[in-house]
């Protein structure tokens, strides 16, 4: 299949639905099977710190759910770009159905955030520029649902919120170097990408399972929302009828 | 690549160019704004103001650390280790990490005679985790030879 090819079929909920079944079950199982792990490990095993002792564990869900409530946000911008300038109808499906996804995965590290920082920090909240962008996240998420429901006309509001989450993406790097570029309560990154971690790797081993499982049930909790936003979208179609028949009696 | 498709290309380059370049004079105009507190060489270089409500931070002095016998007031040193330095008198329970060498954020006022007069103490930590039994190793290491 060349490049070209892909590309057009990418845009084809057809071929998309048919593609993605086994997908969605290969991603949920590891989602399942690494979250069990990394969850365990980190919030059991894994030691305590020298300093802020058991209330480190928190890490073990502060950073998965930090993570990709930045990740789902740059996928809401690859896919707005794609509908803007390609009008591709999956774009338009993603754009639908991955904002609760991120507004949860924010809320979650905003609420893991508080309870890590009382005990350790002394303050449950502070306005600095690493908690401040990341709320500021969660606004874009919340005004991302709500463009979609002031806009009656389907098309009007997928490019309206295209537009929206393209613009919002500049939001991202604000959060990753807000830690370097300002004073800050909060420490700097746990992950970088040109050096080690500075923790062993009983620390951050756990922690990467957790972030791979986290990575894998987005991609799982995606692919069930396209396939069932996909069906919604064209109940009757002769492709439809065919593939409810053939699972239904096999 | 079709030319409409390239000009709406060219489009959502433009307003995205545009917005972070706003976004970028923003912050660059508000930058010293977005600084959660000052650090101890501006305290003690006068670049911070005297009797506002502000915040300040640094690490706290080695042997600097000051308890009154009778009461919650406490006195200690924040540095940042490269000369700058200014004292700090707060009445109240500090927070559980808050020890030697450890970075702390102050929130309070700025006295006329150079001590910083905190209203509330908060503990800040590095993104360095370790395990309580490698601690006597690393200080080893860090060659300063204190026990854990």
């Amino acid at each position: 299949m060349t490049l070209k090819q892909f590309w057009h079929r990418l845009g084809s909920p057809k071929w998309f639905f048919h593609m993605s079944g086994p997908w969605q079950g290969a991603f949920a199982v590891l989602a399942v099977l690494l979250l069990l792990t990394g969850m365990t490990w980190g919030l059991a095993f894994a030691p305590p710190d020298y300093q802020q002792g058991n209330s480190f564990r928190i890490i073990y869900v502060h950073v998965p759910a930090a993570v990709l409530a930045q990740s789902v946000y740059l996928t809401l911008g690859v896919a707005g770009v794609l509908l803007l300038v390609w009008r591709m109808k999956m774009a338009q499906l993603v754009l639908e159905n991955l904002v609760g996804f991120g507004a949860w995965m924010t809320a979650l590290a905003l609420f893991t955030g508080a309870v890590w920082g009382k005990p350790t920090w002394g303050t449950w909240w502070v306005f600095d520029g690493r908690t401040t962008s990341t709320l500021v996240l969660l606004f874009l998420y919340f005004g991302l649902y709500a463009l979609r429901q002031a806009i009656p006309s389907r098309e009007a509001a997928g490019r309206a919120c295209a537009l929206l989450a393209v613009v919002g993406v500049i939001n991202i790097p604000v959060i990753k170097y807000s830690v370097e570029w300002w004073t800050t309560l909060h420490q700097g990154a746990t992950f970088k990408l040109t050096e080690a971690p500075a923790m062993p790797a009983s620390m951050w081993a756990p922690l990467l399972v957790n972030v791979l499982g986290a990575y894998c049930l987005f991609a799982a909790n995606l692919i069930a929302k396209l396939r069932t936003a996909i069906l919604r979208q064209e109940p009757g179609a002769a492709w439809v009828r065919d593939w409810a028949a053939g699972e239904v009696r096999p | 690549m079709h030319p409409k498709r390239r000009s709406r290309l060219m489009t959502v380059a433009f307003v995205l160019t545009g917005a972070a370049a706003a976004v970028a004079l923003m912050l660059r105009a508000a930058n010293e704004n977005l600084n959660l507190f000052y650090p101890p060489d501006r305290v003690a270089g006068g670049a911070a103001p005297v009797g506002v409500g502000i915040r300040a931070g640094g690490m706290v002095l080695e042997g600097s650390v000051r308890r009154a016998a009778d009461s919650l007031d406490v006195a200690f040193v924040l540095t940042d280790r490269q000369g700058s330095d200014f004292r700090v008198a707060y009445s109240g329970i500090l927070p559980d990490l808050f020890r030697e060498g450890q970075g702390i954020l102050v929130r309070g006022q700025l006295g006329v005679d150079g001590v910083f007069q905190a209203e509330e103490v908060l503990a800040k930590h590095d993104e360095t985790y370790m395990p309580p039994e490698l601690m006597p190793l690393a200080q080893g290491a860090a060659g300063q030879g204190k026990g854990g």
